[in-house]
């Protein structure tokens, strides 16, 4: 059996980054696994704009910011294999993984890094109703469709959800000759960057209806279109408001879930809220040795988040595998989601793992609330608290944490992040 | 007459409601910003108002039918339709490398088209 | 000029064409759609019955048990996933024992054997998820689980290979009958024949008529389900039913032989013998009425839903036997539930019925009841997968991931016997986009597939034949 120091699973920007990290602290041998016939994972269909401005300090398009991770790769010589798709990891650290030129082969890893990505919902997770006709694609294929294959999905489209992708891809077909009628979204507020609603939706006057959603399909072969109806504040359908809207395509964009079927076969504890694995301030799973970055971990909006992330996983891997600050296990702080939080990552901290001066705690506020303050609390003690005039679900917030102050609680007590209120203006 | 627009400010989530009153092409006041880069913004999007342009082009032998591009700098709003139908004039042939210009000074704003990923050439290119 | 022209790729023509093809006749099937199984035999529940709550001395209860055990021998020859798990049927309460007693009885007199009664201790042990409100059940350990489309897909392959010829998007439009000849109107042209097997499913009625056979009506009932994620697929081990209405087995929970969970069906009579579309309330009924059997079913694993439509026969029973106005055309009729398990039986009635209508039957020597079979890349040991991507480098790349298909049983599905034709033909055949992320990945790559093998543009691929196409033109 083959043996090698780190094997990443995913050539996307959580992948490159982890790799490029580990190799420069230190890692001589790394391995990345990539199933498609180039690295750069969900940013290869991306033309549009919109990335990098944090981590590179300067607008580029998806592509372009994939682009400077594949040089690191290439610059730093580290070997990958394409069209390589992993088929099942070991709680031992075995990857079995299967291509067209070796067959099927399996690596002994010393550590291994996680960073599938994630993929979309879909109609049938939505469970809506009606017939089932051609015409119906989740957004991300549809970008595959036109950016990459260079075809139009359809001439009249319909695009349920008001994520980015759903956002941007109205755009998309719009500048290429599509009619695009609307985007519907449940909720009473978007989850797409207030930017591509302006951009995307705004300038080609496209409507947005929230508090809307699509309760049926129609149409025997091709789809001829969707019946759209207002919901009340139980997210219901409400009968009277129901109108056909004819159209040839319906889009989705109603959400990313984490790809972690070969998490969940390896015995990786998941988290039923980010669907991603548990993970330590460090990026550690709760197998030793497996670290997980990226969309894998949780849903990220900015690719500059995932690429900070996975360095840190990169770096974390790169000192267990050497060796160094490596942590006791049986010692943890459990990160807790309070008051309006859905889920926070980590989820926990080791707590002698706390060798960089500083702990970030990643999360999603669970409502669009205004005026409100961001806080850490342990106990009675607030260790961080932050003023928000508006916070929404579709934005991830961040509070950096002290590690000389987190050194004070004690193992197995709870750090909080909360959401608190002035008592005014909520 | 003085006109109203309402703007949504875009640089950060806040997302100002705004309003501009405006008098032909003079900014009589702006309204509803919380900080300086809302006002900047207001006063660019009611005056100048510019976007990138990103999309692709035709692509002769390549292992790809189409090539993505973009406007190498924002270019002027209105100018959109016009810019799409410059690109979707455009054929290059493979192989495309990213950085390439496509398309020079675009409508003669200065702005070039170039693209943003690389097309390599198809092997055994006969055929379509 | 054919001996003897079936109307209907269903598993019930498919079962008849086969057990034809082992005589020395010249046989065609047609159907109206783009592949076989497009009708009710690729929706519907999967189960190779019992046999214990048909009507004892119908023809229902005759050619179920009569299939059931029929079924293990048959998917050996077909290559067909086939596994006989058992049925329970559950009750709420204590005098449920009353009515499992009576269907213990029907079964006894239908000639299966083996059921048993079981308390709540034994049926907790055998499926730990079950409601505790289930206190006594009827077990059948002879039913199963199959694949549907497998099971008349193999068949109809089997029969083709055997000399029988089948014609697909040839819908029939008009019958009529001079001279001992049938002269068939068809989209296909006119094709003539002597016998004429009508297995037409939910339009036998109308086939029926065109010859002047007004003798039954077929009444469209729906069925709807929805399919969980195979993390479900061990959620119960058997086929659950509750005690049946008198509009049928009422809604059951199954593994299927693929690894996922089924839940349904309804049932509601319609007009419509199209409309296969689902909705919210039949839905929410399905789930509402499963969670009486299994309270902790998790909605959030659906992947997809779909609907069946029952071909309700006015007789109550199978129509199998001679038109009334022509003793050459042959009705299979009314085939409704258990018309899947039956369709070996179904076969082989039709054939008896059409020797005593005067075809002549003469074996022919090189008849071969097997198919054969074809390995998926995901199925094979490391080392067959190994010695495979070698000879063929498609064994190692995957389209789809979720069910970890390869280039290269997407190809085979494309050029096998009755090869697909279009995407969900492809689906149907290899389960690429049935998995959860259903096709989002890996439709793009099918269709390039398909695109390549068939010689078509890419914008004249489609989901399921006809108009339903994915891409429209080019961007540029
Ligand atoms: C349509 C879309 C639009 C976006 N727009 C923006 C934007 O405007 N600005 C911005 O900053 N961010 C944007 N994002 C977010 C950003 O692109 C993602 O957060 C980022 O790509 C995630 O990186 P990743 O490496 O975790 O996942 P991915 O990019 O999905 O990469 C995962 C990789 O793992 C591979 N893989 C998975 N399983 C296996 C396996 N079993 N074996 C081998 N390989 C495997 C996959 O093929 C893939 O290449 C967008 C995302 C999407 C989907
Ligand atoms: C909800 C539901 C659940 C069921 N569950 C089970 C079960 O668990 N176990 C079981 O044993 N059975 C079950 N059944 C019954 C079983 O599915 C059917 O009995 C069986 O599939 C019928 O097959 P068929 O070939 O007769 O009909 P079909 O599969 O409907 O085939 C008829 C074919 O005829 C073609 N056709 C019609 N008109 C024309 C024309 N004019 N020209 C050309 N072609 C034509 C159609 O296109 C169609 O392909 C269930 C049925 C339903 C609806
Ligand atoms: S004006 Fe300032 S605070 Fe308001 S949305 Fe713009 S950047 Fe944010």
């Amino acid at each position: 059996m083959k043996e090698v120091d780190l094997v990443v699973i995913g050539g996307g920007p959580a992948g490159m980054a982890a790799a490029v990290k580990a190799k420069e602290k230190g890692v001589q041998d790394v391995l990345i696994l990539e199933r498609e016939n180039s690295l750069g994972g969900i940013l290869n269909q991306c033309i549009h704009n919109g990335f990098g401005l944090h981590y590179f300090g300067e607008e580029l398009t998806g592509l372009e910011y994939a682009a400077r991770f594949i040089d690191k790769v290439h610059r730093m010589n580290i070997p990958y294999c394409l069209e390589t798709m992993v088929l099942n990891i070991g709680s031992d650290k075995t990857v079995t993984a299967v291509n067209s030129t070796e067959g099927v082969f399996t690596i002994k890893a010393k550590s291994i890094i996680l960073a599938m990505g994630c993929r979309e919902r879909t109609r049938g997770a939505l469970n809506i109703p009606g017939t089932r006709p051609s015409g119906i694609y989740t957004a991300g294929t549809a970008q595959k469709y036109v950016n990459i294959y260079g075809y139009m999905p359809g001439k009249s489209v319909v695009i349920l959800g008001s994520g980015d992708i759903g956002l941007i891809m109205a755009r998309r077909l719009t500048l290429e000759g599509a009619e695009v009628k609307m985007v519907c979204e449940l909720l009473p507020y978007s989850s797409g960057l207030t930017r591509n609603i302006v951009q995307c939706l705004d300038d080609y006057n496209i409507p947005l209806k929230l508090n809307h959603t699509v309760v049926a399909v129609h149409g025997k072969e091709r789809l001829e279109g969707v019946t759209v109806a207002e919901v009340d504040q139980n997210r219901k359908p409400i009968p009277e408001t129901a109108e056909f809207v004819p159209c040839d395509t319906l889009l989705l964009s109603v959400g990313l879930i984490p790809e972690n079927e070969l998490s969940r076969d390896a015995g990786i504890e998941l988290d039923p809220v980010t669907s991603g694995p548990v993970v330590d301030a460090r990026m550690e799973t709760s197998v030793e040795g497996i670290f997980a970055c990226g969309n894998v971990a949780h849903v990220h909006d900015l690719v500059d988040n995932v690429s900070n992330e996975s360095e840190l996983a990169g770096e974390s891997a790169a000192e267990y595998i050497l060796g160094i600050n490596v942590p006791d296990r049986s010692e943890t702080i459990v990160v807790k989601a309070g008051n309006g939080i859905r889920y926070t990552v980590p989820q926990l901290i080791r707590k002698q793992s706390l060798s960089r001066d500083t702990v970030k705690i990643f999360f999603r506020v669970a409502d669009v609330y205004r005026n409100v303050r961001l806080a850490a609390r342990c106990g009675n003690n607030i260790l961080v608290e932050r003023k928000r005039i508006k916070v929404t679900p579709g934005e991830m917030e961040t509070l950096e944490l002290k590690s000389q102050d987190l050194r004070e609680i004690n193992a197995g007590e709870e750090l909080v992040i909360e959401l608190r209120t002035d008592g005014e203006g909520h | 007459m003085p006109e109203k627009r309402n703007l949504i400010c875009i640089n950060c989530p806040v997302g100002c409601l705004i309003e501009v009153t405006l008098d032909g092409d003079t900014i009589n006041s702006i309204k509803g910003y919380q900080c300086k880069r809302g006002l900047e913004y207001a006063r660019a999007e009611c005056t100048n108002p510019v976007r990138t342009v990103t999309s692709t082009v035709r692509v002769k032998d390549g292992i790809l039918p189409v090539a993505p591009v973009k406007t190498e700098k924002p270019i002027p709003k209105r100018l959109i339709r016009d810019c799409m139908k410059e690109i979707n004039r455009c054929c290059v042939q493979a192989p495309v490398k990213i950085g390439d210009v496509i398309v020079e000074n675009l409508l003669g704003t200065g702005v070039n088209i170039v693209a943003t990923g690389n097309v390599p050439e198809a092997h055994g290119k006969n055929g379509s | 000029m054919y001996d003897v022209v079936v109307v209907g790729a269903g598993v019930t023509g498919a079962f008849i064409a086969r057990e034809l093809s082992k005589y020395r006749l010249s046989i065609l099937v047609i159907d109206k759609e783009s592949d076989v199984a497009m009708g009710t035999s690729k929706a519907n529940s999967a189960i190779v019955h019992a046999g214990y709550d048909a009507v004892p001395g119908t023809l229902k209860a005759l050619l179920n048990i009569r299939g059931n055990k029929m079924m293990k021998r048959i998917s050996e020859e077909l290559d067909v996933s086939f596994k006989m798990t058992g049925s329970l049927v559950v009750c709420f309460s204590k005098d449920g024992i009353f009515e499992l007693e009576e269907l213990k009885i029907r079964g006894f007199k239908n000639g299966v054997e083996d059921l048993e009664i079981i308390g709540a201790d034994r049926l907790r042990e055998m499926e730990p998820n079950i409601s505790p409100n289930a206190v006594v059940a009827l077990y059948a350990p002879s039913a199963g689980i199959i694949c549907p489309y497998e099971l008349t897909l193999h068949a109809m392959e089997n029969a083709v290979e055997n000399g029988a010829e089948l014609k697909l998007e040839c819908e029939l439009s008009g019958i009529s009958y001079d001279r001992e000849v049938f002269r068939l109107e068809t989209t296909k042209g006119v094709i003539e024949c002597r016998y004429l097997v009508n297995a037409a499913g939910l339009y036998s009625d109308t086939v029926a008529e065109m010859a002047g056979d007004h003798s039954f009506r077929i009444n469209p009932r729906k069925g709807e389900y929805v399919l969980l994620d195979k993390i479900y697929g061990s959620f119960v081990n058997r086929v659950i039913f509750q005690l049946p209405t008198d509009k049928g087995k009422g809604v059951l929970v199954t593994p299927t032989v693929d690894g996922n969970l089924l839940v349904g069906p309804n049932a509601e009579d319609i007009d419509d013998k199209t409309d296969t579309s689902t909705t919210s309330r039949g839905l929410s009924e399905v789930i509402n009425v499963a969670r009486l059997s299994v309270p902790s079913l998790d909605t959030r694993g659906i992947i997809t839903s779909f609907a069946g439509l029952r071909a309700t026969g006015s007789t109550g029973d199978f129509i199998i036997g001679p038109s009334p106005v022509n003793n050459k055309l042959i009705h299979a009729a009314g085939i409704e539930s258990p018309g899947l398990t039956a369709a070996p039986a179904i076969g082989e009635m039709v054939a008896d019925v059409l020797k005593k209508n005067g075809l002549k039957l003469e074996d022919k020597p090189d008849y071969c009841p097997y198919i054969e079979k074809y390995t998926p890349s995901r199925k094979m040991s490391e080392s067959q997968w190994n010695e495979a991507v070698k000879k063929d480098p498609a064994h190692g790349r995957i389209v789809c991931r979720c069910e970890k298909i390869t280039e290269a049983d997407i190809v085979a599905s494309i050029r096998r016997t009755i090869g697909a034709r279009n995407v969900d033909a492809v689906k149907r055949r290899t389960r690429a986009g049935m998995g959860r992320c259903q096709g989002g990945f890996c439709s793009p790559r099918v269709v390039e597939i398909l695109s390549k093998e068939l010689g078509i543009p890419f914008e004249e691929v489609t989901k399921s034949g006809g108009k339903s196409v994915f891409l429209l033109k080019k961007t540029k």
